[in-house]
């Protein structure tokens, strides 16, 4: 048996979160991810542990993300400059997804930005792209620093998601009687045991939950607790695998494999995020885009007969001819089938066209579906 | 981790079994893998170098080629894993058999390891 995915890194050369330790002691089998040296999967492995986010409670060590801080009088208006989606629309205690773009409308990164007060605001961004973000943004900040703070506390922040419908329970638990979660899509400050929690109702697999940004000197500590409370409520740790399979089913992109700086948020499906009335770095190429029609779109695939899993890069078939490739691609663990996403032609991005994913020099048919390919039961 | 006496071991961590030629991975490479979610099996009748690629395991996260331990001729399949990969992580020495090889000598047998040996080469 070889493995034909497995990287080659040395691990002492990856970069490492203050979780490091937990996730060796807790049985994680490590990986690299990104420049990070992460956990993939526990002892119950991917498929149970996906399993355990979609019908109960997984915590995810997410703090190889990045946390940039912001505020100042006009931090809103600037960051409004640079940001896709419309900060008019939130306040504080309220969040929302969108992205940094080149002057091509090419994704640099999507991240969420949480507001606390008026001018305060929290943004956190991919793993792989905190130093590019970091330099970018500070190459846009007025030439007299125009009176803003921006600052990288990716170092200093410990993070967890917490996903699944017992998410709340979780939440309750921990912080006690009395503490309220903030509402989907939310955000707030919440102390406890001497240190101030930001709390987010945001995630990436598709369930409620929430994510946790506290001082990276108590990772393990708030992560050894979280796991003796949730323990009863069937809470279980979960690795990068599970957050994959679990964002793919629900078709929430990745960026450097559904993302990337040659590719817009219209052709990714994503423009609801990209407010085109409003002056931000890449909106006058979206506009054009718009007005001229996307050459490509990203779909959501599912394959309609056993096979052997689609992978990322793997050529997608017209009639036999190729028409694009796999941007990404795995089993999906709660439909039953191989799934992928794949940008393609727009007349073939459509629900119900039949294609086919080459595995091996085999061609497995599949079925372009609407996204999300899964959705929660309600 | 499980390894049998009566079997033998390829570096490459499949084993062998003399008695009936019957093919599959270590007890210790399906815990490598974890979640086995799909098995390519060979053609019925293909012959087989020892270490050429014979059969593919898929796990979530990656693809895995098997290697044929010793040169043969495919003489029968596992379609059993076809509705049931899982059966390599939960029986990999027995039900998660892959498929058997009619060996061409003695020779290839015996350049495999014995269940000490390979015990030792994955350190326990």
């Amino acid at each position: 048996m070889a493995d034909s995915s497995a990287s080659p890194s040395p691990a002492a050369s990856l970069r490492r979160t203050p979780l490091h330790a937990a996730h060796v002691s807790l049985g994680g089998r490590m990986v690299e991810f990104g420049g990070w040296h992460m956990p993939v999967a526990y002892g119950a492995g991917i498929l149970a542990e996906h399993r355990a986010v979609r019908t109960m409670v997984g915590v995810f060590d997410i703090s190889h993300m990045g946390q940039f801080f912001l505020r100042g009088a006009g931090a809103k208006a600037w960051l409004n400059g640079v940001f896709s989606n419309q900060l008019g629309k939130i306040g504080p205690g309220q969040s929302l997804y969108g992205f940094l773009l080149n002057e091509r409308g090419g994704v640099i990164d999507d991240l969420i930005v949480y507001q606390f007060g008026d001018e305060r605001f929290l943004l956190v961004v991919n793993a792989a792209k905190i130093e590019e973000d970091w330099a970018w943004l500070s190459s846009h900040l007025p030439a007299d620093g125009g009176g803003l703070k921006l600052e990288n506390l990716s170092e200093e922040c410990a993070a967890l998601a917490l996903q699944g419908p017992k998410a709340e329970e979780i939440f309750r638990a921990f912080f006690g009687p009395g503490v309220e979660p903030p509402p989907r899509l939310g955000v707030a400050v919440i102390p406890r045991g001497g240190m101030d929690f930001y709390v987010a109702r945001t995630g990436y697999t598709g369930e409620d939950g929430f994510e946790l940004f506290y001082p990276s000197a108590h990772a393990e500590s708030v992560l050894r607790e979280l796991l003796a409370i949730g323990a009863p409520h069937g809470l279980v740790p979960c690795g990068l695998g599970s957050r994959d399979s679990l964002r793919l089913e629900v078709c929430y992109p990745l960026n450097g494999s559904d993302l990337s700086p040659d590719r817009t948020p219209l052709e990714a499906g994503l423009g609801i995020f990209c407010a085109l009335d409003k002056e931000f770095i890449g909106v006058e190429a979206l506009r054009k885009q718009k007005a001229e029609g996307v050459s490509s779109r990203l779909a959501a695939l599912r394959f309609t007969e056993k096979g052997p899993p689609p992978r990322p890069h793997y050529p997608v078939l017209h009639e036999g001819k190729p028409v694009g490739e796999l941007s990404s691609g795995g089993p999906s663990p709660s439909l039953g089938a191989g799934i992928g996403l794949a940008y393609l032609p727009p007349e073939l991005a459509k629900p119900g066209t039949v294609l086919a994913v080459e595995i091996r020099g085999q061609a497995h048919p599949a079925v372009v579906e609407k996204k999300p390919l899964y959705r929660r039961p309600s | 981790m499980n390894v049998p006496e009566d079997l033998r071991y390829a570096k490459s961590h499949e084993w062998f079994r003399p008695s009936d030629g019957a093919v599959g991975i270590t007890d210790h490479a399906q815990a490598e893998l974890s979640d086995v979610v799909y098995v390519e099996l060979p053609k019925v009748g293909r012959r087989v170098q020892a270490g050429e690629k014979a059969a593919a395991v898929e796990s979530v996260k990656a693809a895995s080629d098997i290697y044929a331990p010793v040169s043969g001729e495919i003489t029968e399949v596992n379609t059993a894993l076809t509705d049931n990969s899982a059966l390599v992580n939960t029986d990999p020495h027995g039900e998660g058999w892959m498929f058997k090889l009619r060996a061409d000598d003695q020779a290839g047998q015996d350049a495999l390891m014995d269940a000490a040996a390979y015990r030792a080469l994955i350190g326990g």
